[in-house]
């Protein structure tokens, strides 16, 4: 029996007056890669900067409904506490440009004054690249600044900023697609490996990497949830309609 | 569409063949250079004659020295040099903290109807001429505070600077991308610290530009210094009694009828120019070196 780290219920977002979002119910398992899939403005997007309240920097987004991690209610836990334990990597690669390397992976402690000790720094540090497969191409150049890497590399080190806060659950909105398929197979791969670490949720458009790296998979059409299912058990039975039409190039 | 094609390959295109407009394309070329050439001689002109009328009055005595009753020799502009700079320094003490202030507010509330009205109250600011400026620091500072002071002079400088500065501030950080603060704030760190830590840093290279440049703009004020900083024929270093400044002493010795005193005015005007000339190199090189890659 999995248990469940995240519960959505009835959750309903709006833009001004235009609805996104209309009751959503799902559970996400615990160290379970869960993918968001759907055709483009779905709501794909919104749902997951749902789950770590970056919509509270939206003026006209409205949130309604309950968004559980492990029965506490996000949204009235402290957004700070929210997103120190809910990881997010973005679409395009987003390394601090004024930062070093080592200092863009433990950005997240002094950003926020967290003090640490010289050893632990380095512990973090290192195991964060460790994780995030990056540890051997930048440990003699750790204090190097971020933004002269490659791209996927970018987003791997954004990856270890992110891994270095310890969240119980990361985010990843669309995470390759701003990259080669070269970084994105490294991307993919490490994804898979994180599993044992950290629960994931992924928003991508590309069937065939949800196929190969989620465990889960939520379909969302128009704002609905349509389905959600093993990953292989959707892509090869579908069991709505409009889930089988997307997975077949309908649309999307 | 296969005419077409050999046209484009033979550069026929419309009118005219390639080599007529090779030539049209030469002509304006030329035309520009001259013209832009021509547009900048008076300045060189300019230049030129400063240096050259100024250069003659310079030496060391002429730094270290105050300038002498008119028919003495070996005068020099000692208290105007230390003069200029405190006003420089005080000024910039009382504009930057609120400028930045300003500019971080305003890109920060773009769509807040608050900060369109001070975004139009900051461009009415710059648009108002020095000397109201420095009646308004008579009436607000000089008149309570009972006479003339350097701390008027550095208010009246301080507004003329406040604009500039909140401005370039603004257009600073509005050229930072918000995937940047999303960066910072999904990491939990909160939102003043975001500003403080993440977006200002990023733009320090243009903050710092700007901060320059609005010195150097000011450093030439006369208009706002007469009935203010009002000048002085002796060294002072406080900035409650008057001071006297490199463009009030020109203004002053410039208008007189004492040789002495017009070779003290040129040379404090090449050194008034060769010290914009060098704020504005040193904000070109900060700008390109703590240029900040996306
Ligand atoms: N800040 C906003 N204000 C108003 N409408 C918005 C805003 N952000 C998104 N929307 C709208 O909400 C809908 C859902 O957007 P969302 O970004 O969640 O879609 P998505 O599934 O992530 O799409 P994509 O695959 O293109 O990234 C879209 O119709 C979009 O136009
Ligand atoms: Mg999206």
């Amino acid at each position: 029996m999995e248990s469940k780290i995240l519960k959505i219920k009835d959750f309903n977002a709006y833009y001004d007056d235009a609805q996104v979002l209309k009751d959503i119910n799902l559970s996400i398992l615990k160290n379970n890669v869960t993918a968001i899939m759907g055709p483009s403005g779905c709501g794909k997007t919104t749902l997951i900067r749902a789950i770590n309240r970056m919509h509270d920097f939206t003026p006209n987004a409205r949130m309604e409904g309950e968004i559980l991690l492990n029965n506490e209610d996000l949204y009235q836990m402290e957004p700070i506490i929210v997103r120190r334990k809910i990881g997010m990597v973005f679409q395009r690669p987003n390394p601090f440009p004024t930062m070093s390397i080592f200092d863009n992976v433990i950005a997240g402690y002094k950003l926020n004054g967290i003090k640490l000790s010289k050893e632990d720094r380095n512990n973090i540090v290192e195991d964060s690249l460790r994780k995030s497969a990056m540890w051997d191409e930048v440990k003699d150049n750790l204090h190097k600044k971020g933004s002269f890497l490659s791209g996927g590399q970018q987003q791997r080190l954004c990856i270890a900023r992110a891994l270095a806060m310890k969240p119980e659950i990361l985010l990843l909105d669309e995470p390759t697609s701003a990259l080669d398929p070269k970084a994105t197979a490294h991307i993919e791969e490490l994804i898979s490996e994180l599993k044992d670490y950290v629960t994931m949720i992924l928003v991508t458009h590309n069937i065939a990497q949800a196929a190969r790296i989620s465990n889960y998979t939520v379909f969302l059409y128009l704002g609905e949830l349509v389905e959600y299912d093993k990953t292989n058990k959707m892509m090869t039975t579908p069991k709505d309609k409009r889930t089988e039409e997307y997975l077949t190039g309908k649309f999307g | 569409m296969a005419d077409k094609l050999e046209n484009i390959k033979s550069g026929n295109m419309g009118r005219g063949n390639l080599s007529f407009r090779i030539f049209k394309d030469r002509l304006f070329k030329i035309f520009v250079f001259v013209i832009s050439g021509l547009a900048t001689i008076p300045l060189l002109l300019i230049l030129f004659y400063i240096a050259k009328m100024g250069i003659a009055s310079i030496n060391w005595e002429f730094f270290i020295n105050l300038p002498r009753p008119p028919g003495e020799v070996g005068g020099g502009i000692a208290n105007a040099l230390v003069g200029t700079l405190i006003l420089i320094l005080t000024s910039s003490l009382i504009a930057i903290p609120p400028a930045i202030a300003l500019g971080v507010f305003m890109s920060e509330n773009k769509t807040k109807s608050f900060s369109k009205w001070i975004g139009s109250g900051v461009e009415i600011l710059q648009g108002i001429p020095s000397i109201v400026i420095g009646i308004i620091a008579y009436v607000w500072v000089v008149r309570p505070m009972g006479g003339f002071s350097a701390l008027s002079g550095s208010v009246a400088l301080a507004i003329m600077m406040i604009p500039f500065i909140a401005k370039s501030t603004e257009e600073t950080l509005k050229m930072i991308p918000l995937h940047l603060k999303e960066a910072s704030m999904a990491l939990g760190v909160p939102y003043y610290k975001t500003i403080l830590k993440v977006v200002m840093p990023a733009g320090l290279s243009g903050i710092v530009t700007g901060v320059i440049i609005a010195i150097a703009r000011v450093a030439g004020e006369t208009a706002p210094l007469l009935f203010t900083a009002f000048g002085n024929h002796f060294m002072s270093y406080s900035i409650f009694k008057p001071m006297n400044s490199l463009p009030l002493l020109i203004f002053n010795y410039a208008g007189s009828p004492y040789d002495e005193w017009h070779s003290l005015a040129w040379g404090a005007s090449f050194v008034l120019v060769v010290m914009v000339l060098l704020l504005n190199i040193i904000s070109k090189i900060l700008s390109k070196r703590w240029k900040v890659k996306f």
